[in-house]
């Protein structure tokens, strides 16, 4: 059975909840209209539909756009080998979308360390802590507007205090120039 | 004159039955171990918090992230060939594996892994194999002389040696070698470099049977593994877990063989799988992917187009001068070839909108590389689907009930990287 014969069965099952199929160098897609519905759709591809290994779940911040986020989450099944990308957006005021866990128990630091780069919160989650960085670290660094030399931190002792790990480096230009974020050339602000 | 004083040992179970009446309070009582960020066995930063019963564990909590360097983060902001070298740095036992998975994924993206010359593709596949023989030597020789059989460590890391002769030849660089571009690999192989392979392969065979007369049948290793921290089926999959733990556990999955990419399903090799799922388990299958691997190798230098000096010219780079640097004598003399010099080193190459996933079986399992792109030479967001990662957090479920000296055992027998798992 291919990936597209599951993806019909469900649509029959979902209906207008799922978008139609999009394929782009043989991975199929799907888009779920409604993020609430995320962890009924992922167990009913679990259980009855064979996806039963979760390979991967990855955020992605649409900065500018509204809904804000995107959740990718990339189903396999070992026994049919079927691959199926599942993608769902949530807005920034909420932040906030049912849990995985009971269906995988991978997903358990999968979505920790989504909240811990990005700021989405799982609903239902058993152990929603920060993952990477250390527990009380105030920023959440993979999103867009958080700058790639870093945010000087309160917690001096913990991790770098200061602003740039880029500083100090064998390219370092004259003393008295511009600091390390403006030298940065390929530095993404907020604004552009 | 010094005075002698006799010094009475009881048993250690009388002891234990004494103190329990002598001391009730401490009966039940947790006791919190910290395990790591620097603990020998923990091979790198991993921190364990271990809470206690006696010596049983009763709850473990893994504490990650002391390697974290915002991978994800640095590759959103260079072109897809500067990020190369970072991959080095994620597995840093197998760079070269890293190397080819993520020009696979980028060439993925641009469409074009279907035109890599067969050339390119078989020197792709012998430098995933020597990583992943590598790999394994490294787990195995740390697994082992955690457990105290330090002669292991000695062997594997000779045959380690070699392997990095091997690298060092092919890419100049020993450790972080960035010997794959988008679209191909750096340089063709250097004259001899075949011969120096099957030398190795001729080598390895007979040194990793001496490693298996130590271990494999030895009392002390089978009694230290057997049995231990078993993973089922069921939990495996759920677990997410990927590679040698994966197989170890039962289940043949393999993408070399389920989602074959490369050459290899024109190559012949085995897929083992363990049958309880226990560090044993864990321990045959990665032995027995090492005498595949190099079953793959030897066939690759029969096949390779081209043979060892490449008299016939094969290509090692798809032609598209939009996606690999040319020639530099033609940049210097042809107008098209320096524009694409210009636009390739400045801007990186043009990559189409969309977004794709790419899994390599990596020597600790499945690498994958999630890149969703907007166009132009960066990714808009690159995820890293680490195996470490994901096979690490199986820790909170398996170490409950084992024994606090077990811990290493299972450590090694996961064999995780954690320049991987904390990117």
């Amino acid at each position: 059975m291919t990936a597209l014969e599951q993806v019909q069965k469900l649509k029959t099952r979902f209906g207008d909840l799922i978008s139609e199929p999009a394929e782009f160098r043989g991975e199929i897609t799907l888009e779920i209209a409604d993020a609430e519905n995320i962890d009924e759709v992922c167990r009913h591809a679990k259980n009855d539909l064979g996806f039963d290994y979760l390979v991967d779940i990855s955020s992605v911040d649409d900065y500018g756009e509204d809904p804000r986020w995107t959740l990718v989450y990339h189903l396999r099944g070992l026994t049919h080998g079927a691959e199926l990308r599942l993608k769902t957006r949530v807005g920034e005021e909420k932040s906030e979308l049912p849990t995985v866990t009971t269906v995988w128990g991978t997903a358990n630091w999968h979505e920790r360390e989504i909240y811990d780069m990005m700021g989405i919160r799982f609903r239902g989650h058993p152990d929603l802590r920060r993952i990477l960085m250390w527990e009380g670290y105030p920023y959440f660094p993979l999103r867009k507007d958080f700058p790639l030399a870093g945010k000087p931190t309160d917690l001096p002792g913990v991790a770098f205090t200061k602003p740039a790990p880029l500083e100090g480096g064998p390219f370092v230009t004259a003393p008295g120039g511009k600091d390390a974020i403006e030298r940065e050339p390929r530095v993404r602000t907020p604004e552009d | 004159m010094a005075m002698v004083q006799d010094i009475e040992i009881r048993d250690s179970a009388a002891r234990a039955a004494q103190a329990a009446e002598e001391l009730p309070d401490i009966q039940d009582e947790r006791m919190v171990l910290n395990m790591g960020p620097s603990h020998p066995a923990t091979h790198g930063v991993l921190r364990i918090v271990l809470e206690l019963d006696g010596e049983i564990i009763t709850k473990a909590d893994p504490d990650i992230g002391y390697l974290h360097r915002g991978d994800e983060k640095i590759a959103e902001n260079m072109t897809y060939t500067q990020f190369i070298p970072y991959t080095d740095r994620l597995d840093y036992l197998a760079p070269l594996a890293n190397n080819v998975a993520y020009a696979l994924a980028v060439e993925k993206l641009l469409g074009i892994e279907k035109d890599l010359p067969p050339r390119c593709q078989h020197i792709r596949v012998m430098c995933a194999e020597l990583a992943r023989i590598s790999a394994h030597l490294l787990g195995l020789g740390a697994f082992a002389m955690d457990l105290g059989a330090v002669t292991v460590f000695l062997l594997t890391f000779t045959e380690r040696e070699k392997i990095y002769n091997l690298a060092e030849a092919i890419s100049g660089a020993r450790f972080t070698t960035s010997y794959t571009r988008i679209g191909g690999v750096m340089r063709d192989l250097p004259p001899g470099w075949l011969a120096l392979c099957q030398k190795f392969c001729d080598e390895f065979i007979p040194a990793l049977n001496e490693v298996e007369t130590l271990l494999t049948r030895n009392r002390i290793w089978v009694d230290r593994v057997r049995g231990l921290a078993v993973i089922s089926k069921a939990d495996a999959i759920d677990y997410g877990l990927s590679g040698p733990n994966l197989r170890g556990s039962g289940i043949e999955w393999d993408l070399r063989k389920n989602q074959p990419y490369l050459c290899y399903p024109d190559l012949e090799f085995d897929i083992p799988t363990g049958s309880v799922g226990d560090c044993y388990d864990r321990y045959l299958v990665r032995m027995e992917e090492m005498r595949q691997s190099v079953r793959i190798l030897q066939q690759c230098i029969q096949k390779i187009p081209g043979g060892a000096d490449n008299q016939t010219n094969e290509p090692v780079n798809v032609p598209d001068g939009k996606v690999v640097l040319p020639p530099k004598q033609n940049v210097m003399t042809k107008m098209e070839e320096l524009i694409h010099q210009f636009i390739l080193v400045t801007q990186g190459m043009n990559c189409p909108p969309g977004e794709i996933y790419f899994g390599h079986e990596n020597p600790k399992g499945e690498l994958g590389f999630y890149i969703n792109s907007r166009g132009g030479g960066t990714p808009y967001r690159m995820k890293i689907r680490a195996p470490s990662f994901v096979n690490l957090s199986i820790i909170p479920k398996i170490f409950p009930g084992c024994l606090i000296s077990d811990t290493v055992a299972i450590l090694g027998s996961l064999d995780f990287v954690m320049g991987e798992c904390d990117r």
